[in-house]
């Protein structure tokens, strides 16, 4: 089984920063790895197509129309088996608290580091192995 | 002279790909780097003291200019765009002291969106649409008012509440800084003792009113802080 991460950021280039340095994983096929350029759009995937395979969801805060923010309980409610973490800028404190209270796994800043995202993913493909 | 090392046809596929994506890299360096420029240069002007001095302007003749400029200007950068422009200039609107150079801006970021809000709307409206952007001003006696409607898209009320905040934006990313209006604010509100008001409705026009004191109103020499 083919698990994946769905990514969701305004920023297009987001999808090659992300295809890059997983580049080994996701040749390897540990696990693929989707984008949505908006809040509804990953919605929309997450939640109303019920897929076993999803087992972890990275969302930017800052984008236009619906915020990560808000996005954040819809999705939780719909799928509370699917861990939320945020990707932003803006990692002080309140950000960092409103993500949890709304139900986040956690927050990452910007400008990611990626070894510890990694260690995040690999910490969730353990559990879900 | 160095001799070409053979390499494995797996090798080949792996150098091929990390040139080609380092390539692709310097591409997107580069024009994050214009991106941030402008956010910079944004910033900068947010922040620094008011540029020029206070002198006596003519309202219609600085609305007429930010027109022409703002029409040029959105020719210049998209061949396809038109749109009908519109002028009720108020003869006794007259002179009035400002920071010419600062209204200016001002008038061109809000004429500057309100074409970009036509022509949202052509695009999904399609042929029967004609975009329009009228510019009136008015005396006030104690002071002049400037209203710069345009027909597009409208502004829903969600936005409508943040859009003065600095870094909002609706655009798509990298098209716009989100500093505009915030700007457009400051230099109306604090450096010019006037105000900035909207009305819109949503797919039927968008209107900003701005008011400006005639005279003394705000901070005489300096600028925004």
């Amino acid at each position: 089984m083919n698990v994946y991460i769905l990514v969701v950021d305004d920023e297009p280039d987001v999808e090659e920063l992300f295809r890059q340095q997983f580049r080994r994983d996701l040749r390897s096929g540990r696990f693929v790895m989707e984008f949505a350029l908006s809040a509804p759009e990953a919605l929309q995937r997450a939640a109303s197509i019920a897929d076993a395979r999803l087992i972890l969801i990275l969302s930017d805060i800052n984008m236009p129309g619906m915020t990560g923010l808000d996005m954040l309980p819809q999705v939780r409610a719909a799928r509370p088996d699917v861990p939320v973490i945020m990707i932003t800028a803006y990692g002080d404190g309140e950000t960092r608290r409103r993500a949890i209270e709304r139900g986040a796994a956690g927050l990452l800043t910007k400008p990611i580091d990626f070894s510890l995202l990694r260690r995040e993913i690999d910490n969730r493909l353990e559990e879900v192995a | 002279m160095l001799k070409k090392a053979p390499l494995e046809a797996m090798t080949r596929g792996d150098v091929d790909e990390l040139t080609h994506m380092l390539k692709s890299n310097l591409d997107k360096v580069v024009q994050h780097g214009k991106r941030a420029d402008s956010i910079v240069k944004n910033m900068l002007l947010h922040s620094r003291e008011g540029s020029g001095e206070r002198r006596p302007a003519d309202i219609n003749a600085l609305v007429e200019e930010s027109l022409n400029l703002a029409y040029h200007g959105a020719r210049a950068e998209k061949s396809g765009f038109n749109i009908t422009l519109r002028r009720e200039f108020d003869p006794d609107a007259g002179v009035i002291e400002l920071f010419p150079q600062e209204i200016t801006r001002v008038l061109l970021n809000l004429i500057t969106n309100g074409f970009y809000a036509t022509a949202k709307r052509k695009a999904e409206a399609g042929d029967g649409f004609e975009p329009m952007l009228s510019a009136a001003t008015r005396d006030l006696g104690h002071g002049i008012e400037i209203r710069i409607r345009d027909n597009g898209t409208g502004i829903p009320p969600d936005v409508k509440e943040k859009m003065f905040n600095p870094f909002f934006t609706t655009k798509p990313a990298g098209e716009g800084t989100g500093l505009g209006l915030s700007m457009s604010h400051d230099i109306v509100v604090k450096q010019h003792g006037g105000t900035i008001a909207v009305e819109t409705e949503p797919n039927v026009f968008t209107e900003f009113i701005i008011t400006l004191p005639r005279a003394g109103a705000g901070p005489q020499t300096g600028g925004r802080s």
